[in-house]
């Protein structure tokens, strides 16, 4: 929290030295960032209630206070992109009038603001700035539609991380099992919402920003990072409250299911990096290959391999053996050195399309930020977490939770 | 014999504190939390799949570099084919893949063989019933030197017990 606060504080001090697109951009990655800890968190509470998980009920209340993060993150998100629609900013160019308008108002022209116009009319030339792969698009991404889908999936996201929250706390007074069932049907029905919008949000907040390219894989990989980077939070917040004595039937099973989740993850999430990564280097299609040509530019390669480097090769190696999943010391810092270097998988998701060859390495001014944004998530889950019960005592399954044994 | 995977394990418990050694247990499927009570160390299967996954991706490496590099270098979508490096993100998949092969096989092999159950090989249990739903638990006198036959008799029946039967090996 300490580095937290003085990550906020260098952060206001330091923000106006930054041009105006990095600004945006580094605000646009850690919003993503930390609100797709929540989508995680979300996604691994409803995923225990449709498969009625018994052993995760214990560190429940962690993964509830994780999605809490998701109306601020959303409220930073959404201040990002009203700055990207009314062109305060540059990172979706899809969005400028003039990029997906084939005719301008001639006599308009030489103006501040001329008038882009996407059919034929009176008085119209062609304009130079059109560009058809972009206009094909138009379609899918154009700003009343994209709005549309932003807001219906932070309302929906929104609504089942609270819905979720305040049953699992009412069920503390209530018992028994009817809050249970109903929350295993809501949790299946969440899933089928999360399976399409996972991928479109991606493809809608992060792939759009390469706008001429595009992968079908591309959310997969961003979803299986967002999902391990939520189990990484609740691993270090479980290990930290044990330490503190406040959760005392959580035991050594515990921390080691959620380790081989980690572990397993981080294979994912390698998986499906690569796997996007190799089918477009092996079909070497030119609209495709520009995204990693970009990435693997002189700026970036070095950064990329090492971050690709770390999020396979340290869970592979450090975490495979039952002993080290079961070392909570071991763990958070394998934990702590995965989830920065997952931050950098956003980073590049974001940073080569906005800066491409401009890029002059890691900014502290952007550590900074991230740190400042570290600070407000970990204050936000914190706070969530004193609000109630830190074990869910309601629960039907919570007696077997408490016996976990492996 | 026991009739119920509890009872079984609170009466090997219950012999285990009186200094009695088990020399096997037999059930249709795994009682959780028996093995440490009847002293089985922690199985070493996952270091022997580890090294199956060694030595498979070892040899996959070894198996590429032969075929597609030295012995038939084959120009496919004009990808370099001269060079292991350059080619190696369209040989990960096969790395992968008998990685996965050896370590899953040598595994599986490994369990049969050192439980002597490959297909064919006899069976040891000495009780047919033990594969529906019986528990039992095996115990040898020349095991259990600090007591007669006769009390190591009374304290099994001391316990819940289902049905006891001896003999002489």
């Amino acid at each position: 929290m300490v580095i937290g606060i003085f990550g906020l504080v260098l952060r206001f001090t330091t923000d106006h030295s930054d041009h105006h697109n990095i600004f945006w951009s580094q605000i646009l990655i850690n919003g993503l960032f930390y609100t797709f800890i929540g989508f995680g968190a979300l996604f691994f509470i409803a995923l225990q209630y449709a498969t009625e998980t018994a052993w995760s009920v214990m560190t429940r209340r962690i993964s509830e206070a994780i999605t809490t993060f998701i109306p601020v993150g959303a409220a930073i998100l959404v201040i990002v992109f009203l700055a990207s629609t009314f062109g305060m900013n540059h990172i979706y160019h899809w969005m400028d009038a003039s990029v997906y308008s084939e005719y301008v108002i001639e006599s308009s022209m030489e103006s501040d603001h001329p008038q882009y116009v996407m059919e034929f009319q009176e008085g119209a030339v062609h304009n130079h700035h059109y560009d058809s792969i972009i206009a094909g698009k138009y379609g899918y991404l154009n700003k009343g539609f994209w709005w549309a889908r932003t807001i219906v999936y932070f309302a929906i996201f929104i609504f089942f991380a609270r819905f979720f929250r305040k049953t699992s706390i009412r069920e503390d007074e209530e018992g028994g099992t009817k809050i249970h069932l109903k929350n295993y049907r809501r949790g299946a029905l969440f899933l089928v919402f999360f399976a399409v919008f996972s991928s479109t949000l991606g493809w809608d907040w992060i792939m759009s920003i390469d706008t001429h390219w595009f992968s079908t894989m591309f959310s997969w990989a961003a979803f299986s990072g967002m999902w391990l980077t939520a189990m990484i939070v609740t691993l270090i917040i479980a290990l930290y409250l044990k330490s503190k004595n406040l959760m005392p039937q959580l035991n050594d099973s515990h921390i080691h299911d959620i380790g081989k989740w980690v572990f397993a993850l981080s294979f994912l999430w390698t998986y499906l990096w690569f796997s996007q990564f190799m089918l477009i280097w092996y079909s070497n299609i030119p609209e495709e290959v520009t995204y990693y040509q970009e990435r693997f530019g002189d700026q970036y390669v070095v950064a990329m391999w090492t971050m690709i480097a770390i999020n396979f090769v340290l869970p592979m190696v450090l975490l495979m053996s039952r002993d080290a999943k079961r070392n909570s010391n071991f763990v958070i810092t394998v934990g702590t050195i995965l989830f920065f270097s997952h931050w950098f998988g956003v980073y590049f998701m974001v940073t080569p399309g906005i800066q491409h060859d401009q890029w002059a390495g890691l900014d502290y001014t952007e550590v900074a930020m991230m740190l400042g944004f570290l600070g407000l998530f970990i204050f936000v889950v914190l706070s969530s977490l004193t609000k109630a019960n830190l074990v869910p005592k309601g629960s039907p399954f919570l007696d077997e939770s408490i016996h976990h044994h492996i | 014999m026991y009739d119920d995977d509890l009872t079984c394990l609170a009466a090997a418990k219950e012999l285990v504190s009186q200094g009695i050694t088990v020399k096997e247990c037999y059930s249709p499927f795994p009682i959780h939390g028996i093995d440490p009570v009847i002293g089985i160390k922690r199985t070493r299967l996952a270091i022997a799949s580890f090294m199956f996954g060694l030595g498979g991706l070892a040899l996959a490496i070894l198996a590429i570099n032969y075929f597609m590099i030295k012995d038939w270098p084959m120009n496919i979508g004009g990808k370099p084919n001269w060079t292991y490096f350059h080619n190696l993100p369209a040989f990960v998949p096969i790395m992968f893949e008998f990685t996965v092969l050896c370590a899953a096989h040598g595994m599986v092999i490994t369990y049969m063989l050192r439980n002597k159950t490959l297909p064919g090989m006899p069976a040891t249990n000495p009780d047919p019933r033990t594969t529906d739903d019986k528990f039992v638990l095996e115990f040898d006198t020349t095991e259990n030197h600090s007591m007669s036959a006769e009390q190591l008799l009374s304290a099994i029946k001391a316990t819940d017990v289902y049905e006891l039967n001896e003999n002489d090996i």
